[in-house]
């Protein structure tokens, strides 16, 4: 008999091997998500029901501010897998820690930014726009808020037990969802407010 | 703010009072046999010191086998729920007649028949089909457990945590009355102000989460996890049908996440996006619903359509015809499953171009089904046939279905659906494909795979009169809906003014009975078969002479499902292996790597269901602290490391020689 039919010599099974393409998908499905809040957003985007349209809230330069704020997030993460990668423990923890403090100024100027709106009766209830509006960033935000956490927790757990196989495992997981957020938010910038104050 | 200043809530307990407690002596009847029976079954289980065994061996679990055991369970439960509405329902409508109101107020008949549709979609077709999945893909793909097995117990938790808020509206409170997906303006808060949609909406959220991640969790295990040599396209039909749902379910459950968090906002926030006014658009909700809907219905027959398949060709003795095009049938029901959304409201005035657009593209969809049906008869013909039980069920489902399909396609066409759109009509002819499809392909399923779970094959006499009750009753309950809905009778109706129309709905009402008497036989069967189990013992691991890789295990298999992996060399592996006399490899055994079950799927879902029952009910305080708490429970989880183990050699070797003592007991 010359085909085998069952395996029997050992073999290595590689631990953790599906959580790379596992966490690219639930990243796809994610980004479903925004799909139906961009799709809202775009359906209700004219609805401003007869209260404050785009050129009457936006306020370009801040955006500006704050777009710069993720995408340097995402270049300071880079830093850190590259660190990661060439095993260096404290560097790592450190442009961890930087990415950590542009995702918390991100979060600081969209607060100021919702605060303000707010405040001067452009909430989320003056109008479909404002609701569409108000989701759509808000998700996104609260999306880096779990982000900002999870990078914590990861720092703790990296100062803890190093960058052992597990730990560099997560770490380019939460770098996958990262730079997702990035890409989501480069389309927040274009379609909601480039399009909306052109 | 959106939640109206004129409802009473205290900080305690929010807008939970005393008048939550329903007082229709119906609900209090049910309530009091609900509340003796699980009291009974506490009582019976601490008696008998069962509780450690239920946590350690079940609840914790995360071999797939044991939550995919579960998630039949929980659909079987549901499913009497389910039928329990679906009933009264029926009794209603018979009732409701020259002048009577029948038994049942507009409060009450309107939460049921949304608490129907919820329940036999979400809570009783959706964990069987995932329980199935669970239970059956990993052995057909040669795998020892899925890829990310402390997320499937988490997943199964959640689906049941849904369960539970769906439920807890029964006895407190009230559930939607909306219909089962809750159109807007309807339930938005102006015309649904209390907790009915709050509940639906939680419940379904919190299952949600489970649905979705047990999709992430098998499409990768599906990708990741085949044993050497199983390409794709030398994977059972069951599986690729399961890759295609899967597929699916990601694809879609978050655009269903995403349209019912909009209507929370609506709800809790006050945002506009489904109101009357202030820049509103009802019939977004309307699109988005359906564009999660229409996949959904394909979620739920296209695994059907792989346990067709499976019996099909085991019950005939020979390989499936035209696998190929059975493959290529369902990817392209996968894609066109997202191309026909809209003829679900051909009346929202779309416009005539729209319209044919979407009810050709439903067309077509007829087409690659038609080509599966062609595949199971050519399968057939000329098959040495064996009508067994599963053999059964799946011809009653190729009778019972092409009727429902061809109805569908009567519904396709615009025109006509102006005439037909939500009547009995319709409901018929979903019901038909559902029950036709879905329902006759899980007991189709329940039959065949039953042996492998349990070790013992279920009883026949039972079988048999469960199946002609089943079969008969389904269509002396539902050809009359076809003829009420062609007269004009619309859907969700509590009274009539029309006598002529009683007589159909008395003979639906006949074929409930019949049903239910079904319903009750299929109970019979599983109580005689688990009294009778030493006489239908299975021995070999193969009692159908089946042909997937399942049947090359024991049965039931053991918690590695196979001691050595297999190693694939074409189709139908495990009837290759038996043609070519392929050897039960023995020593030297290996060491089995395998994870650890835990505790935190379920403390997690205890955690979401708590909170979505405060949201529910107002109560901030308790929201906020569940949800804290549930951050904070799933952090500390990741930073357990230590999670899996070895079992040992001599484990294995003791489990595998039972195993071949069973094997020269049954030769």
């Amino acid at each position: 008999m010359s085909t085998t039919y069952w395996e029997t010599e050992p073999h290595h099974h590689e631990e953790g091997a599906s959580t790379n393409i596992g966490f690219w998908v639930y990243l796809m499905s994610d980004c479903l998500m925004f799909a139906v809040l961009f799709a809202t957003f775009g359906v209700l985007h004219g609805s401003y029901a007869a209260g404050p349209g785009p050129q009457d809230l936006f306020d370009l330069k801040l955006v500006a501010v704050n777009t710069a704020m993720l995408l340097l997030s995402s270049i300071t993460y880079g830093f850190a897998m590259l660190s990661m990668a060439q095993g260096h423990k404290s560097a790592t923890l450190r442009w961890l820690g930087i990415t950590l403090v542009f995702g918390l100024c991100f979060l600081g100027i969209e607060l100021y930014e919702f605060n303000h709106m707010i405040h001067e009766g452009a909430g989320p209830q003056r109008s479909a726009f404002l609701s569409a509006f108000f989701t759509l960033v808000g998700t996104h935000g609260l999306h880096v808020t779990f982000g900002s956490l999870w990078l914590v927790v990861l720092m703790v757990q990296v100062a803890q037990r190093g960058l052992i196989p597990a730990n560099q495992r997560r770490l380019l997981c939460l770098s996958l969802f990262w730079h997702f957020l990035d890409m989501i938010w480069i389309g927040v910038f274009t379609l909601v407010y480039l399009l909306g104050v052109i | 703010m959106a939640i109206p200043d004129n409802v009473e809530t205290t900080f305690l307990l929010g807008r939970l009072n005393w008048d939550a407690i329903p007082r229709e002596p119906i609900v209090l009847a049910t309530f009091a046999v609900v509340l003796l029976g699980g009291l009974a079954m506490l009582a019976l289980l601490t008696r008998y010191r069962l509780w450690g065994w239920l946590w350690r061996e079940w609840f914790t679990s995360v071999d797939h086998k044991k939550i995919g055991i579960m998630y039949m369970v929980l659909g079987l439960v549901m499913f009497v729920r389910g039928f329990a509405d679906a009933i009264m329902m029926r009794l209603q409508q018979v009732m409701a007649f020259n002048g009577s109101e029948g038994y049942l107020n507009a409060h009450h008949y309107d939460q049921i028949f949304t608490a129907h549709g919820v329940i036999m979609i979400f809570f009783v077709a959706m964990p069987f089909v995932t329980g199935l999945m669970n239970y059956i893909v990993p052995l057909q793909i040669g795998a020892r457990d899925v890829s990310f097995p402390f997320l499937n117990n988490f997943s199964f938790w959640m689906t049941t945590g849904g369960a539970v808020i769906v439920m807890a509206s029964l006895f407190l409170g009230e559930f939607a009355q909306t219909g089962w997906l809750a159109f807007p303006p309807l339930s938005g808060l102006s015309y649904s102000p209390w907790v009915g949609v709050d509940y639906y909406i939680w419940g379904l959220q919190v299952a949600g989460v489970g649905t979705t991640l047990s999709g992430i969790n098998l499409l990768v295990t599906i990708l990741k996890m085949r044993a050497p040599g199983m390409t794709m396209m030398r994977m059972p039909v069951f599986t690729w049908t399961s890759f295609c749902t899967n597929i699916l379910i990601v694809a879609s459950f978050p655009v269903l996440t995403a349209t019912l968090v909009l209507l929370t906002l609506d709800r809790y926030l006050g945002t506009n996006f489904f109101t009357n006014d202030l820049g509103g658009n009802p019939m977004m909700y309307i699109n988005l619903i359906w564009i999660w809907g229409h996949p959904e219905v394909y979620i739920l027959i296209l695994p059907l359509f792989g346990v067709y398949s499976e019996v099909t060709s085991t019950f005939s003795g020979k390989k499936l015809f035209g696998y190929t095009s059975m493959v290529y049938a369902t990817i392209c029901i996968t894609v066109l499953s997202y191309l026909v959304w809209l003829h679900h409201f051909f009346t929202m005035g779309s416009g005539a171009s729209v319209n044919s657009f979407f009810g050709i593209t439903t067309m077509i969809i007829s087409i690659p089904t038609g080509a599966k049906i062609f595949n199971w008869l050519f399968t057939m013909y000329q098959g040495r046939l064996r009508f067994e039980l599963p053999m059964m069920w799946t011809i009653a489902f190729m009778l019972t279905f092409v009727v429902g399909g061809m109805t569908g396609v009567l519904l396709a066409v615009p025109p006509a659906d102006f005439v037909l759109h939500n009547s009995l009509f319709l409901v018929a002819h979903f019901h038909n494909v559902i029950i036709g499809g879905v329902l006759f392909g899980i007991f189709a399923a329940i039959n065949f795979w039953w042996p492998k779970a349990f070790g013992y094959k279920l009883d026949v006499f039972w079988g048999k009169v469960s199946f002609w009750f089943w079969v008969v009753g389904f269509w002396v309950a539902f050809m009359p809906l076809y003829i009420l809905g062609l007269m004009g009778v619309t859907r969700r109706m509590r009274v009539f003014d029309d006598p002529g129309l009683q007589i159909w709905f008395a003979i639906a009402g006949f074929g409930a009975v019949l049903i239910a008497l079904g319903i009750a036989a299929m109970f019979v069967q599983f109580g005689v078969s688990i009294m009778r189990r030493d006489q239908n013992r299975d021995l070999t691991g193969d009692p159908w002479d089946a042909r997937s890789l399942e049947w090359a295990t024991s049965s039931p298999p053991a918690p590695y499902n196979f001691a050595f992996t297999p190693v694939i060399h074409g189709l139908d592996a495990w009837a290759e292996m038996k043609a070519q006399n392929a050897a039960r490899p023995d020593a030297p055994y290996l060491p089995i790597h395998m994870p650890k079950g835990t505790g935190a799927g379920v403390i997690l879902a205890a955690l979401s269901t708590i909170c979505g029952l405060a949201l529910v009910w107002y109560i901030w305080w308790l929201a906020a602290l569940s949800f804290a708490a549930l951050v904070v429970a799933a952090i500390a989880h990741t930073f357990n490391y230590d999670r899996d183990y070895h079992i040992p050699v001599d484990d294995i070797r003791r489990t595998e020689d039972d195993r071949a003592r069973l094997l020269a007991q049954g030769a």
